[in-house]
């Protein structure tokens, strides 16, 4: 439990590594990198978009969490779409011998492919739907990309069932829906919410992919803008947002992931 | 008093690599109704096996089981099992998982009525004050309270024991034991118990079927226990007969552990470790197929 040198060293290292990072930053910009904003300078060009976060003054000039949130709704409709299409082709991998052999090695070489790669795809897919076809094909990939951690923690959380439990079900001759919810799916629980955790990282990975080009609003195609448009200082205050927002994404998860893990 | 559980020519065959591998071969038994009958063995020589056909969660190779006039096919709740480790749902408590087998035995019966069910067993193994605790808040003793209870709540027409005490220490065993042969003697249920215990054996049971080893294993001897019921320990303990009986059973163990030992000889050494004053031999891990192996072999 001594771990511990000091009181706050819980706020007050991290505090210091983000000087240290701030402080390389100025020397860089200052010396051999003169295109790089300074802190500074940053904080004064951003300053308007983060003290009125939610302000609209055009359809590109947004405040820093109103982008954030336009990305939030497309992430969540495309994270949701992953998790619906992903655990049941989890629980089916897992369960069936068959499936898994059959569909595994396509799984395998689906699962590297980069969201750079699907989202022409999902546009040619969604051609026909006109203005829609931006937003759907931005689902289509966030979707795709980010299901396969819950497909296949899924399908290892199916896998890892106790025979014990299997063997409950089988003498109690319980029927096929009454195993699986109330057996199979309990198991697998902690197995899926680690799945939708990576799963939703992944997605908030895509989503910027994804608004750069098809140039939607949100806190990626606010990035691919400013870059056109010479505003440096604003693309290291997406940077800085993404992260920000992926990392409270990530924490919150994990919360949930913990209340199950006991379980 | 009639037969009730008869398995005949029983016989399960393992194919693997290095061909078939007859674990049980004609197994002959009768369980007559309210008998209560122990299987003992080495570990590893079967027994185990015979149980979970016997349970359904097994398919045999060959031959029979015919429980209350009827050939038994695939599992049911009409067999109450209790396994070795309590194999409780850890999401549900005690309560939920005594009331998730009561739901499918008495699916005609009302929500009360059920509930009522499970609250009398529970109680009667002693945890009428744990209902509603999830198994982690339980000690192992009680988990096992609890497996005993969903076995009994069923209102099967047997019960199947796989070692049930095994993972227990010596004291929590012998109140289990008690609670089990009270539950037992109230509800007048047939038994069959797979223990590798001796004294166990003795104070549970009517007969006890001795298994020679496997590979193909069969009944070896029957051992009747005559002990006035209902037993109390102490008594057990002074009968006159109980040492001679034990003596029987030893003897027995011994001589199938030395010829087993012979056979061995030439290949992996077998583990040696004693349960009480008995010596027990492990097999070698490829020789008796894993519960895993098991369960793939019999889908």
């Amino acid at each position: 439990m001594n771990k511990s040198k000091f009181k706050f060293d819980w706020l007050v290292l991290p505090l210091f590594g983000i000087g240290v990072v701030l402080l390389l930053w100025s020397v860089f910009s200052a010396t051999w990198a003169k295109e790089l904003p300074s802190p500074m300078k940053t904080w004064e060009k951003s300053r308007e978009l983060i003290l009125s976060p939610f302000a609209k003054r055009g359809e590109m000039d947004q405040g820093i969490l109103r982008f954030t949130w336009y990305s939030l709704v497309l992430v969540a409709k495309g994270y949701a779409i992953a998790l619906l299409v992903g655990t049941p082709i989890g629980f089916c991998l897992g369960l069936s011998k068959t499936f898994s052999k059959t569909f595994d090695p396509i799984i395998q070489i689906l699962r590297p492919v980069s969201p750079l790669a699907w989202l022409p795809l999902g546009l040619i897919l969604f051609l026909g739907a006109g203005k829609q076809a931006s937003e759907l094909g931005a689902l289509f990939t966030i979707a795709i990309c980010a299901m396969w951690p819950t497909v296949l923690n899924t399908a290892v959380g199916v896998r890892a069932i106790p025979q014990d439990y299997l063997n409950v079900a089988k003498v109690l001759k319980l029927s096929r829906t009454k195993t699986l919810f109330k057996v199979l799916i309990p198991a697998t629980l902690p197995y899926m919410f680690t799945g939708f955790r990576l799963s939703l990282g992944i997605a908030w990975l895509v989503i910027v992919a994804a608004e750069m080009l098809t140039g939607r609003p949100g806190v990626g195609g606010f990035l691919w803008q400013e870059y056109n448009s010479l505003i440096y200082e604003h693309i290291i205050l997406c940077i800085i947002t993404i992260g920000v927002v992926g990392f409270v994404l990530d924490r919150l998860m994990s919360v949930v992931e913990k209340r199950f893990k006991t379980a | 008093m009639s037969t009730y559980l008869e398995l005949s020519n029983l016989t399960k065959i393992y194919e693997n690599s290095k061909g078939p591998q007859i674990v049980v071969k004609d197994f002959n038994l009768s369980i007559n109704k309210g008998e209560f009958v122990c299987l003992i063995g080495h570990s590893g020589c079967g027994k185990s096996t015979v149980l979970s056909m016997v349970a359904g969660l097994n398919d045999s190779t060959g031959g029979g089981i015919i429980l209350a006039g009827k050939e038994l096919v695939g599992a049911g709740p009409d067999r109450g099992v209790v396994f070795q480790s309590p194999s409780l749902l850890p999401w549900l408590t005690a309560f939920e998982n005594v009331k998730l087998g009561v739901d499918q035995a008495f699916y005609t019966a009302s929500n009360e009525e059920r509930r009522q069910i499970v609250e009398y067993y529970l109680s009667v193994v002693g945890l009428a004050n744990a209902m509603h605790k999830k198994p982690t808040e339980l000690s192992q003793g009680m988990r096992q309270r609890v497996g005993i209870a969903r076995a009994f709540a069923l209102s099967p027409k047997m019960l199947l024991l796989d070692e049930p005490f095994g993972m227990l220490d010596s004291l929590t065993r012998f109140e289990l034991q008690q609670v089990l042969i009270e539950l037992w003697r109230k509800d007048k249920k047939t038994a069959l118990m797979v223990t590798h215990d001796v004294d166990e054996s003795l104070f549970l049971s009517d007969r006890i079927v001795m298994m020679t080893n496997g590979p193909e294993a069969e009944v070896g001897d029957i051992l009747e226990v005559k002990f006035p019921r209902p037993r109390e320990r102490k008594a057990v303990l002074e009968h006159p007969d109980y040492y001679r009986l034990r003596e029987h059973l030893i003897e027995f163990l011994e001589v199938h552990a030395h010829y087993k030992k012979a056979h061995e000889q030439e290949r992996i050494p077998p583990a040696r470790f004693s349960l009480g004053e008995t010596e027990c031999q492990v097999l070698p891990k490829n020789e008796c197929p894993t519960p895993k192996e098991m369960a793939s072999n019999s889908n």
